[in-house]
């Protein structure tokens, strides 16, 4: 079966997680969150959640604790640069992967 | 054909554009003047002014923004016009391949005029010639009357296959000069043309994301749906220009039906059933050939024309079809691939290889930069080729160039 059952005629996509394939692959680091400086996690209360806000790629949750979809991360690291706290850290692919 | 309304008008080749455009009840018009189109698009904005044209004529800064707006209007359903020539066409070239990719079924008048260096505005066929490769549909006019007929089944045509359709017509010999051009009444032209069903749709409510990166391979959407990769979007495109030569001659025969007019073929015949010579041309050059082939005829020779009227799609086999007797084929162009020869000579070649033919082919690259091209001139050039027939040397690797160098 060939893509013509897409019926589509020009790139066409309908809003979805993943319409540009797991993107995370492409991260090169990993944003990583210690939970004993992430203020909605230390104080078990809804706040801050900037890393949430900024997130270009909508992959943060607004929970406690936060967590970030590592299949669609970019590891772009606005969510470090936006941290009030310094409680995310990017640490190198290559030390997951050993 | 009697009882329909029409008038016939004195009016030059960018006045017929201009009203085929009107008649084709075009929704939004984005254009930039540049010579020698700027009267399409004057006369497009005066209608619109006037309340003549119920149309969003939109100002723009290039030709580049011009057919961006076009894109956008044809995307969420709007009929749209936009016309150039030369250096517009030439920078609107990223944009005439988005238009063709996202199979929007936009209608481009170019009005042909030599490009730069140096700086010259009058007739060749060089700017449209080197968009060939767009995906774009090329219909090249012969004379006024084709061009408003050409653009009114433009739209016919872009809108059935989803292909983007360019009206070509010659820079002043048709864009400035007069002649009589019958004027279909709008009702008729309203018979003939439904309105416009576009392909995608916007809608809030079920948001879509278009022209998207797209990557290599195929892929499973967010449906689940496995989706094309680029290269079967662009095969889709390939394959909508091999099929849209039916939807062509449908459409010519269609309009001869209703007005009178019939274009059936990809290129017209002038004398070709007895032609054991046949001179080739594009546009309105080959109605110069047909002065040239009568003085040839005087002189005893069976000569015919075969003028050019669609460039993309190719008409290969239709081509092969009338050509197989011809013992000498010459061909002028108004262009050349600098390096090889004339965009419609090495054309022509591809078509007629492997059909059995064995047609002596001569190569004339004549009217660049608005060169007057004489009737004379081409028949001199016939009369040099004669020659070869008798040689049989088939194939001469470069063209000669009819000028004083």
């Amino acid at each position: 079966m060939g893509t013509r059952e897409c019926k589509h005629i020009c790139g066409e996509s309908s809003q979805g997680i993943g319409e540009g394939g797991r993107t995370g692959e492409w991260r090169s680091a990993r944003p990583v969150i210690d939970n004993d400086k992430c203020t909605p996690a230390r104080q078990n209360k809804p706040a801050c959640f900037l890393c949430w806000l900024y997130c270009p790629e909508g992959v943060i949750s607004k929970t406690i604790p936060v967590q970030i979809n590592l299949e669609y991360c970019k590891g772009c690291e606005i969510c470090a640069q936006v941290c009030p706290t310094h409680a995310i850290t990017m640490v190198n692919e290559e030390e997951f992967s050993s | 054909m009697a009882d329909r309304k029409t008038s016939v008008q004195i009016i030059d080749g960018n006045r017929a554009a201009a009203i085929g455009a009107t008649l084709s009840r075009v929704q939004v018009i984005a254009a930039y003047p540049i010579t020698p189109q700027s009267p399409v698009t004057e006369t497009l904005s005066e209608f619109v002014e006037e309340g003549n044209l119920k149309a969003e004529y939109v100002a723009v800064e290039s030709e580049h923004s011009a057919l961006a707006v076009c894109t956008s209007a044809s995307i969420v359903g709007a009929r749209t016009f936009t016309a150039t020539s030369s250096h517009g066409l030439a920078y609107v070239h990223e944009m005439l391949h988005w238009v063709a990719g996202t199979r929007l079924p936009v209608v481009l008048a170019c009005v042909n005029r030599a490009i730069g260096a140096p700086w010259n505005v009058l007739n060749d066929q060089q700017d449209s010639i080197s968009q060939r490769d767009t995906g774009w549909i090329q219909i090249y006019a012969r004379n006024n009357q084709e061009i408003l007929d050409s653009v009114i089944q433009a739209y016919k045509i872009a809108e059935t296959v989803y292909v983007p359709v360019m009206v070509c017509y010659d820079g002043y010999i048709l864009s400035h000069t007069e002649m009589p051009v019958d004027i279909p009444s709008q009702d008729d032209v309203d018979g003939f043309l439904p309105p416009y069903k576009p392909h995608t749709t916007l809608d809030p409510a079920s948001p879509r994301n278009y022209n998207l990166v797209t990557l290599a391979n195929p892929r499973v959407n967010a449906e689940g749906v496995l989706c094309h990769g680029y290269m079967e979007i662009r095969y889709l495109l390939q394959e909508a220009l091999q099929n849209s030569r039916e939807t062509i001659a449908r459409v010519g025969h269609e309009f001869g039906e209703l007005f009178g007019r019939s274009y059936t073929g990809m290129f017209w015949e002038d004398r070709l059933d007895d032609a054991d010579i046949v001179i080739a041309a594009m546009g309105s050059l080959a109605m110069e050939a047909m002065a040239a082939a009568d003085m040839l005829r005087d002189e005893g020779y069976k000569v015919g024309v075969l003028g050019l009227r669609v460039f993309r799609p190719f008409p290969k086999s239709d081509l092969v079809k009338v050509l197989k007797k011809s013992r000498l084929i010459v061909v002028f162009d108004k262009n050349v691939s600098y390096g090889l020869e004339g965009a419609t000579c090495s054309e022509i070649k591809s078509a007629l290889y492997g059909s059995g033919a064995n047609a002596v082919v001569r190569n004339f690259i004549v009217g660049l930069g608005g060169r007057d091209v004489k009737a004379r001139e081409l028949a001199d050039a016939v009369r040099k080729s004669l020659p070869a027939m008798k040689e049989g040397a088939l194939n001469n690797e470069y063209p000669e160039w009819i000028c004083e160098i």
